[in-house]
């Protein structure tokens, strides 16, 4: 889901920053808020956004022949709500546009974008739709985290075909052979990145249950 | 629980380990590139006159240079994460035991 350094044209790039940014400013000032109000949470919020810097670094092998990588951004989405993760997945996305060479600076807004905002809502609104009919917790923990994941790269395929429209089909056109790109490859990931979340909300639950009575995460004593 | 998270953890390693295993689908040019790479170049192949207005500002120099910092990356968060998990275990299991201890 990293767009390249320098492959936006400049008027899209400015145009996802301008409207990354707000997101990511709210997001800072809820996490200052919550380290404030709730201070014996902070570290499972620096937990939550170490398991996004491990999964968004591990470049995995899928049945399509090509390598993707998961963004781990549903487990701190489905925690603390998915402004939160605004602020960690930027971070993340950071590190890798200054250090590897990874995403960039003029496409940081349009990656925030895919990962740390919409990725991030989708797994929190999957998360709340699915408990809402009463699936079973890691049932929606694993569709969460999961169709976050492919959210994000869907995103990703989106954005870049606003800005390369194809010639004969235009953006829809564009948006399946980006999608083409992306989704195949990344469909095991995803479901790797779900398995993984479950695993480690397990472990929460079993050693956290302070922490997580704590959160908006609502499950209390049930299950 | 113990025995369901090994048993998800296994379908995850499995997931990750069976592309290598079976043969690899016809007609790759290069064998597991990275995705992003392949979108970038679906850009390319399209609009040829595109060019990158911005290049990075800095690079790994190398391969090896690019490997050790998403080694990095990958040991940072685990080593955080196993942290905070084994701090919480700790805790839990103190707990418990001193229940035990005041129910003497």
């Amino acid at each position: 889901m990293h767009i390249a350094e320098g492959f936006l044209p400049p008027l899209h790039a400015a145009a996802w920053t301008a409207i990354s940014l707000p997101f990511v400013i709210f997001s800072a000032r809820r996490v200052t808020r919550l380290m404030q109000d709730q201070p014996q949470t902070k570290l499972l919020l620096a937990a939550s956004g170490a398991f996004a810097f491990v999964l968004s670094a591990l470049k995995l092998p899928s049945v399509t022949g090509s390598c993707s990588h998961p963004t781990g951004t549903g487990l701190g989405a489905i925690l603390f709500g998915p402004s939160v993760m605004a602020l960690l997945g930027t971070i993340v996305l950071l590190f890798q546009a200054l250090l590897l060479a990874h995403g960039g600076l003029t496409t940081l807004g349009a990656n925030v974008f895919s990962m740390a905002i919409v990725g991030p809502w989708v797994a929190y609104a999957v998360f709340h739709g699915t408990l809402a009919i009463n699936a079973p917790l890691a049932i929606s923990v694993f569709l969460a985290a999961m169709l976050g994941d492919l959210a994000t790269y869907a995103v990703t395929a989106g954005e870049l075909a606003l800005a390369f429209p194809d010639p004969v089909s235009g953006v829809g056109g564009a948006f399946i052979k980006f999608a083409a790109v992306y989704l195949p490859t990344q469909l095991p990931l995803a479901v790797i990145e779900g398995l993984l979340t479950v695993v480690t909300v397990n472990l929460l639950k079993q050693y956290s249950r302070n922490e997580l009575d704590n959160l908006a995460f609502a499950l209390g004593g049930a299950k | 629980m113990k025995r369901t998270n090994f048993m998800l953890l296994a379908i995850a390693l499995l997931l990750a380990i069976l592309p290598l295993l079976l043969p690899a689908p016809n007609g790759l040019k290069e064998p597991f590139a990275g995705a992003d790479d392949q979108g970038m170049n679906a850009v390319t192949t399209s609009n040829p006159d595109y060019q990158p207005w911005f290049n990075p500002l800095w690079e790994p120099p190398s391969g090896e240079v690019e490997g050790l910092l998403f080694a990095l990356q990958a040991a940072l968060g685990a080593g955080l994460l196993g942290y905070y998990l084994g701090l919480r275990r700790g805790q839990s299991q103190t707990r418990q035991q001193d229940r035990v201890d005041a129910g003497d």
